[in-house]
């Protein structure tokens, strides 16, 4: 009886081992909302996976405004949006960040958020401001989507870079580029709306049949074009990569320079900055957050010099306020786009899913 | 009369008792697999209140559907035939031969099933692709053709058949099989009448799994296959996640479902056909050296193939995290306990990551434990049809995509008590998933192997069922609850689709790290995510190796 005795109490111990555990999981969270009476503490960002901001930049917002962020990143920008599409009204955080303007009709349309006009507005360019009247989403960083080169490739074979889209389908670049499916990557995206902006509704598809007659090579994200094909990556360089271009971000060389040891005095890669689409992110409130208080506040701190000069270096974006100090290596290893193309938010949601399939028979079949 | 009216009683308590078993797995999987994902499904064909069955045979008629669900069955099927053909010898050798390095071997060829598929994606590609050792040694390139994604398959899924058929062939006595030879049957016809037999439930659970991976397979087919090849799997991401096409999700999630609940009949008929009681010993007493120049190329063989095709790629990860700036050190290992230098992707030293995946993967193996445990002795008992459909029924968490529970957690789970979106032990929850049905599967075919009459014997004798379980069943299936757990807990590990969906940033797991700094360019992330690989590979082998010993130990001393 006495081995049976044991059994039982060694099952009843795993099974509220179990409960226990659960039960302190379901604590940790409730200790945000059950503050009783007095204003909530922790205001949650949901956001997607590459949002980063520094520890020490988000202490100085609990120092100023009493409130605790909480970061919960969703997936990548897709999919994070997507989820808030489908808990709406009941979200699982107060202001998402992350919604850029190729998504952003998808969002207003869908009404996640409530309208707020974040303190320090008159700071932020102008262009950025795509929901200018309405205030329904704060535009917080811009990041330009270009073609990055290898430098070395370039200069042993005695051949410039390519400068624009054009350069790209001329045969002295045959099979050297590799870009993203646009279907499943937001580079990969963004390069086709670049491509859209720059030869018009009628004319991008006349040009991504010269790119494949040129050798274009597509890969599923941005991981495997820039870490495995890409030769002037530092991934790309142990996998014996052999393509010198690839569709990557204007911000990717300082990147390259910033994450070696030691740091090297030039960038290994460089951008070709005729070739840019340019992406802005925004935040909003979301209906039905709840601490509205704390994500209001929020929403005043992104845009705040503070934030927007420590954006850079975390996430690789622009500031969008006039004025901000870029580090230096951003400013001495990174390129200006030459006027980036842009394609309006409406224009993208109407025509996104059609572009996306005629793209996709095109150029993978 | 009073012999009649006790065994009505005992019938009775005994379907009762089976009701109990079975109560705390029902609930489990009513609450965080089906209310989930049927609704999800329903918000993707129910659309103001009016079901939209219509939308079935609309988006099934689409002719890019109809290729991805083609190319999906014909590559899970060749790559489960290829799996077989491929790891059988391997379980043979396991099960049978004693040589030096066993355990450490075994360990190692289950490292790849419990990797996270980017991490491998990248591995097999620096040995398939340009550059790659068959490109330098023959000039022959695979990287975008479906070879590459048979390969990995195979690399991923040869220790589900090394364990599970290997498992069973260890503790099947030799001596049946020389006892039909000294009655004068062939070494062929013997082994095809006596061991095959035996092994058929097990090959066939060993397929099933294989098939049930490969035909849901997400990764891989995204990697290797590049944007021409998809899935079923790789479309249900894709609409979800990319496009909000719910609809469509839903269509082709019912999809899935089919497919598997057909395999899953399939497989509860061919084991209904085959299951006999099978008489078990230590499969310690079963292996020997090998014996023969025949027996040591066998062995040869297939310990040539694990060196191709599971230990190249795995030391390609390794000598990648090795080789720094200044030659080949530890530098991207002790770049892994600082706080990023910008404060960037993480707001914790990325070995943070090592503690809270063991700390879930800890939790996790518990539940499936507890959950998968209950389930399989509740189902041990020759069962009636209601039972055999929730045999089934526990199989499908391996069938459904990780988007679909993870879209449905997020739109089912949002309210008190079972507000659990922003908690902790969604992680291990949505891992136990996917273990139990490992520990089900594993303990089964144990379980429904015991003679039945040892258990009468011992009720007859006045044991409890409790009595009766830890006296008969708990011997004979230490081992396989061992092996269980160590899955459980290897897959937990490794678990990507849905950890990716909750984990959070204070806290990732090893493989959200990994994809985490993969995601970002610079050397510094790329070699540190080629350490945290080889840490998550190594953990792996450890916690395998681990059990290996704990097992043996116990079980030396008690038959």
């Amino acid at each position: 009886m006495s081995t049976t005795k044991k059994i039982t109490v060694t099952a009843l111990a795993a099974a509220l081992g179990v409960t226990t555990l659960a039960a302190c999981g379901g604590e940790s969270k409730d200790s945000s909302a059950s503050d009783g009476g007095s204003k909530p503490k922790t205001v949650t960002l949901v956001s997607h996976d590459s949002f980063a901001a520094s520890a020490s930049v988000l202490k100085e917002f609990t120092k100023e405004t009493g409130y605790t962020v909480k970061v919960l990143k969703s997936g990548d920008a897709g999919a994070a949006l997507n989820k808030e599409i489908l808990t709406k009204g009941s979200p699982q955080g107060d202001v998402f960040f992350g919604v850029d303007n190729t998504l952003l009709s998808r969002a207003l349309d869908n009404g996640l958020f409530t309208p707020y006009e974040a303190k320090g507005l008159g700071q932020v360019n102008d262009e950025a401001q795509l929901d200018k009247d309405k205030h329904r989403v704060t535009p917080v960083d811009t990041g330009d989507i270009c073609v990055n080169y290898d430098k070395k490739y370039f200069a042993d074979k005695k051949l410039a870079p390519p400068q624009s889209f054009d350069d790209l389908a001329k045969p002295a670049y045959k099979n050297l580029l590799v870009t993203e499916n646009v279907a499943t990557s937001s580079p990969g995206l963004g390069f086709l709306l670049g491509s859209v902006g720059k030869y018009g509704e009628d004319g991008w598809q006349d040009y991504w049949k010269k790119l494949k007659e040129n050798g274009v090579k597509v890969v599923d994200g941005w991981e495997q074009a820039y870490n495995e094909e890409f030769s002037g990556s530092a991934g790309g360089k142990k996998a014996k990569a052999d393509r010198p271009l690839v569709v990557s971000y204007a911000s990717s060389p300082p990147a390259e320079v910033l994450f070696s040891k030691p740091q090297p005095t030039e960038a290994p890669t460089g951008v070709a900055t005729g070739t840019c689409f340019r992406q802005t992110e925004f935040a909003g409130l979301l209906k039905g957050a709840k601490n509205e208080a704390g994500g209001k506040a929020l929403l005043d701190f992104l845009v705040s010099r503070k934030f927007q000069e420590d954006m850079p270096l975390n996430m690789f974006v622009n500031p969008v306020i006039k004025d901000a100090k870029l580090p230096e290596v951003f400013t001495k290893f990174g390129a200006v786009a030459v006027k980036p193309q842009t394609v309006a938010p409406d224009t993208i949601a109407k025509n996104r899913e059609q572009w996306v399939q005629s793209w996709s028979s095109l150029v993978l079949k | 009369m009073v012999l009649a009216r006790t065994e009505v009683t005992k019938s009775v308590r005994g379907s009762a008792a089976r009701l109990g078993l079975m109560a705390g797995p029902a609930v489990f999987f009513a609450v965080f697999f089906a209310y989930p994902v049927v609704a999800i499904v329903g918000r993707g064909l129910e659309i103001d209140g009016v079901w939209q069955f219509g939308r079935i045979g609309e988006v099934l008629s689409r002719p890019d559907i109809l290729r991805v669900l083609w190319f999906t069955t014909w590559q899970a099927l060749a790559s489960t035939a290829l799996t077989l053909l491929i790891a059988l010898p391997g379980a043979y050798v396991f099960a049978r031969f004693d040589f030096p390095g066993k355990r450490l071997l075994r360990a190692v060829v289950t490292v790849p099933f419990v990797l996270p598929t980017v991490v491998v994606g990248t591995a097999f590609l620096a040995l398939l692709g340009r550059g790659g050792l068959l490109d330098e040694l023959w000039g022959v390139r695979l990287d975008t053709t479906v070879w590459a994604i048979l390969l990995a398959h195979v690399f991923f899924n040869y220790a589900v058949v090394v364990r599970t058929v290997g498992g069973l062939w260890s503790q099947l006595d030799p001596r049946q099989e020389e006892a039909a030879r000294v009655l004068g049957a062939g070494r062929f016809a013997a082994w095809r009448r006596v061991t095959l037999p035996a092994l058929g439930p097990a090959v066939a659970a060993g397929a099933l799994m294989v098939f049930l991976f490969t035909f849901t397979s997400f990764g891989v087919v995204q990697i290797l296959g590049g944007p021409t090849f998809s899935t079923v799997e790789v479309e249900i991401y894709r609409q979800t996640a990319q496009l909000l096409d719910l609809s469509t999700a839903a269509v082709l999630t019912l999809v899935q479902f089919a497919a598997v609940g057909a395999v899953l009949a399939v497989h509860a008929w061919t084991i209904r056909r085959r299951e006999t009681a099978l008489k078990l010993v230590d499969p310690a007493q079963t292996a020997r050296r090998p014996r023969g120049p025949g027996q040591w190329a066998l062995l040869g063989g297939v310990l040539a193939t694990i060196l191709l095709l599971v230990l190249a790629p795995l030391a390609v990860l390794v000598e990648r995290s090795l080789d720094g700036p200044g030659g080949y050190g530890f530098d991207h290992y002790r770049a892994l306990t600082a706080m990023d230098a910008s404060g960037g992707a993480f707001l914790v030293p990325p070995i943070d990551a090592v503690w809270n995946s063991l700390r879930y993967a800890l939790v996790a193996t518990a539940i499936a434990l507890v959950v998968g445990g209950l389930a399989a002795a509740a189902l041990t008992r020759k069962a009636g049809r209601l039972l055999r459909g929730f045999d089934a029924l526990l199989m499908l968490p391996l069938g459904v995509s990780a988007v679909t529970v993870g879209f449905g957690f997020l739109i089912t789970l949002d309210k008190p008590p079972l507000d659990l979106r922003a908690s902790w032990i969604l992680v291990p929850l949505a891992q136990a998933l996917v273990g139990v049905p490992f520990v089900v599967r594993m303990m089964l075919p144990v379980l429904r192997a015991v003679d039945g009459r040892l258990r009468e014997a011992a009720a007859v004798l006045g044991a409890s069922p409790l009595r009766v379980w830890r006296e008969v069943d708990l011997p004979l299936v230490r081992r396989a609850l061992l092996i269980a757990a160590g899955f459980a807990f290897a897959i937990s590990l490794g678990e990507f689709g849905a950890t990716v969906f909750i984990a959070r940033p204070d806290n990732p797991t090893l493989p959200v790290a990994v994809a985490r700094l993969l995601g970002r360019p610079g050397e510094l992330n790329y070699g540190q995510a080629m350490a945290l690989s080889t840490i998550l590979m190594v953990v792996c082998a450890v916690a395998l190796l681990v059990l290996e010993r704990i097992r043996t130990d116990r079980s030396s001393g008690e038959f």
